[in-house]
């Protein structure tokens, strides 16, 4: 497609083997120089706006109808805010660690689809394969362990998520204040029959991620890759943590922005743009501005942030990932395979730990508090740092609502990715081939982006409307921003 | 006194004087699909959901009398498709989000519907405005998903003794009133009232008790609607 001032537009579209829908866009110049790469997500979900008027309570259950994938992250995260809001500050031992049974199970079933179903296909067969093979059915076809590897890990995570939250899918375990449920003993010994297995496969998954981007280090190292801030939550003595902990920013030295922030004032550090090509928004933190302070979420930041993990062999793992860069962080885009499956090993670790838990047969589920009218919840999801944000009046209804989902935070990233790989690989070529292309697509996939969560601009959404002739020649725009 | 004789479906059923065929097909362990209808209130025949033909022409089985040889059908395919089309103009007349309803699983239209099997809507959805009354600070109504049966405005009247409730409108304007000045919050109904337990949809609830049962725990996750008045005659010997 030729445009008005005689460059090419290269559009793939859709995005694929990622969550959601999205496409990119590529302009090159007339010596096929790329100009401008853009991640583009197109569709458009506006719960912040619709979920106004409806019942504090109902919010965990209906703002996780977001995503299919995912669901588990944002009926926690609407949890933790509607606990802070039914005043429920400390939650009993029983409704604690059965949120996180939910929430190691999520991680788990996500990790594992990704990694296998996503992109074991770039890894395993090369990013210019045949495409016909380059796919979850060519990885059944040529690694059939791995392919039955990744089905069973995932159905282990998702039995999980069910014996907690009532379903697979868009369950209703979590409530204001507490759990409805406890794991009965014959769940729990359904589960530790099986729990030996997904650890050897876990430690298995491990090392051929370890391998992989030891392996292809050379060429990896600078795919896609940014000197980027990083976001997570960590634990009061710095190690990691997806559940409760404060918000820690650190540079691409390794250096503090902040840390230990609380939840409730997140809103004083990162701050949110909208642009009019995208129904995305871009976040970034405060005190460093939207042209220095975009940072990176997920695996990567989590791994880079962390001190230490709290089980042995994701430390150990963890420490293997930090010897490649010195300690310092790593800033490899695909990279954040291996530091995912080291959280996948994590999950199965603290997963085995709380079955062996007595705590999860407990039966006080519920506790409640001094009313508040404002509530603040922020998970790691396994796609990164979630925010949930809402205010509810005496009625109990919720006036205002404000998500900063993790694949927003990555958007700048992304983008930047796109770019990069683009001008790395695109760049003056006469040819631009399926295999190229796809190059882009393993870049975006590194960041294991939802599509679907993420599209939540503030206001009325921007929305661009481009007329094009029989040609391909753009001829017209309105913009509405 | 002689008991009354019919058939329903070509088996023979007893009834005594004054019961309806509801009524007496439910003692004799015979379902037949409800809404509007509930044995602690008078019948109704607003809902039109248990539609049987009686000697071939159809009449609401919750307020027809049973009497001596009517030949009642109740599972034919004529019935079937009246209650169906019932069923389905009832959720597209509403705005019945099943997904995030706390009444999900105790919820006797959604147990209806997965009963006919019913999994997407047939007719265009009309989304209705309608508006959430959350005044009360322990009951809430929502509009959204009244199916306007007046089991609460039979209730509060007659089991209540308060008559919170009155239909107002008519024809697609009609709507759920209060006997207020304004909104639930200046009614005189009360958490414990009958008239909000006896809701068979998710329109009229007390607060803060959503999703506390769980999944897997809920009324009709457990059996069927219908399935306990059946057993009535599953127990019989044959």
């Amino acid at each position: 497609m030729t445009t008005t001032t005689g460059d090419r537009r290269i559009v793939i579209e859709p995005v694929t083997r990622v969550e959601g829908h999205g496409k990119v866009s590529i302009l090159l110049d007339e010596d096929n120089k790329v100009k401008q790469a853009r991640l583009h997500i197109v569709e458009f979900r506006g719960f912040e706006r619709f979920i106004q008027g409806r019942l504090l309570w109902e919010v965990p259950v209906l703002v996780q109808r977001l995503c299919g994938i995912c669901p588990v992250s944002h009926h926690l995260a609407a949890a933790k805010a509607l606990d802070r809001i039914v005043g429920a500050d400390k939650l009993t031992p029983t409704a604690e660690k059965m949120r996180l049974l939910m929430h190691h199970g999520q991680f788990l079933q996500s990790h594992a689809l990704h990694f296998f179903h996503l992109c074991s296909p770039d890894l395993l067969f090369g990013f210019d394969a045949d495409v016909a093979m380059r796919n979850v059915i060519g990885v059944a076809a040529a690694h059939r362990d791995l392919a039955v590897q990744g089905v069973m890990m995932r159905k282990f995570g998702q039995e999980i998520i069910k014996a907690t939250a009532g379903k697979k899918i868009h369950g209703t375990g979590a409530i204001p204040g507490g759990i409805n449920k406890n794991l009965s003993i014959a769940e729990r010994d359904g589960f530790l029959k099986d729990i030996g297995q997904m650890m050897t496969w876990a430690r298995g998954v491990v090392d051929i991620a370890r391998g992989y981007t030891i392996d292809n280090l050379a060429t990896l190292a600078d795919f896609g890759s940014l000197d980027s801030n990083y976001l997570s939550l960590a634990a009061a003595d710095g190690s990691y943590e997806i559940y409760d902990g404060g918000l820690r920013a650190t540079t691409c030295d390794g250096e503090i922005i902040f840390d230990h922030v609380d939840n409730q004032l997140y809103d004083q550090y990162l701050n949110e743009e909208v642009r009019p090509w995208s129904y995305m928004k871009f976040p970034f933190i405060k005190s460093l501005g939207p042209e220095h302070g975009w940072y990176r979420v997920g695996p990567l930041a989590r791994v880079n942030n962390a001190d230490r993990f709290t089980t042995p062999e994701a430390e150990q793992a963890r420490q293997e990932f930090a010897a490649v860069t010195d300690g310092k962080p790593c800033h490899v885009t695909m990279g954040y395979h291996w530091a995912r499956m080291i959280e996948l090993l994590h999950s199965v670790e603290c997963i085995q730990q709380l079955l062996n838990d007595t705590d999860l047969q407990g039966t006080d589920l519920v506790v409640n508090g001094e009313r508040r009218a404002e509530g603040v919840g922020i998970i790691e999801a396994p796609r990164g740092t979630l925010f949930h944000h809402y205010k509810v009046d005496e009625k109990d209804q919720v006036t205002m609502a404000n998500l900063i989902v993790s694949t927003t935070s990555n958007n700048e990233p992304m983008n930047r990715s796109v770019q990069k790989v683009a001008e790395d690989h695109l760049s003056g070529r006469m040819e631009i081939t399926e295999g190229m292309l796809n190059h882009i697509e393993v870049a975006i996939r590194a960041y294991d982006p939802c599509l679907s969560c993420a599209t939540h601009a503030m206001g009325q959404m921007p929305l661009t409307i481009e007329l094009y002739d029989h040609e391909g020649t753009r001829i017209d725009e309105r913009v509405r921003g | 006194m002689n008991p009354i004789k019919f058939t329903i479906d070509g088996i023979r059923i007893e009834a005594t004087a004054g019961q309806t065929i509801m009524e007496a097909a439910d003692a004799a362990g015979i379902y037949i699909p409800r809404l509007c209808a509930h044995p602690e209130l008078k019948p109704y025949g607003s809902c039109r959901v248990c539609t049987v033909l009686v000697n071939g022409r159809p009449q609401s089985s919750c307020t027809q009398p049973a009497s001596d040889g009517l030949v009642v059908e109740n599972n034919s395919e004529q019935t079937q498709h009246i209650r169906r089309d019932i069923i389905e103009m009832l959720f597209v007349e509403g705005n019945h989000y099943c997904m995030f309803c706390e009444k999900s699983g105790n919820c006797e239209l959604q147990a209806i519907a997965y009963r006919f099997g019913i999994t997407a809507p047939k007719f265009a959805l009309q989304f209705p405005a309608q508006n959430v009354d959350a005044t009360h600070p322990d009951i809430f109504i929502d509009r959204n998903r009244c199916i306007l049966c007046a089991r609460c405005v039979r209730a509060s009247r007659d089991i209540d003794g308060k008559n919170v409730f009155q239909f107002l409108g008519r024809g697609a304007k009609r709507h759920l009133g209060i006997n207020s000045d304004a909104n639930l919050k200046n009614s005189n109904i009360d958490v414990t009232d009958r008239a909000i337990g006896i809701c068979p949809v998710g329109a009229l609830l007390p607060k803060r008790v959503g999703f506390h049962t769980a999944v897997g725990q809920r009324l009709y996750d457990i059996e069927p609607i219908g399935t306990a008045i059946e057993r009535r005659r599953s127990a019989e010997p044959a």
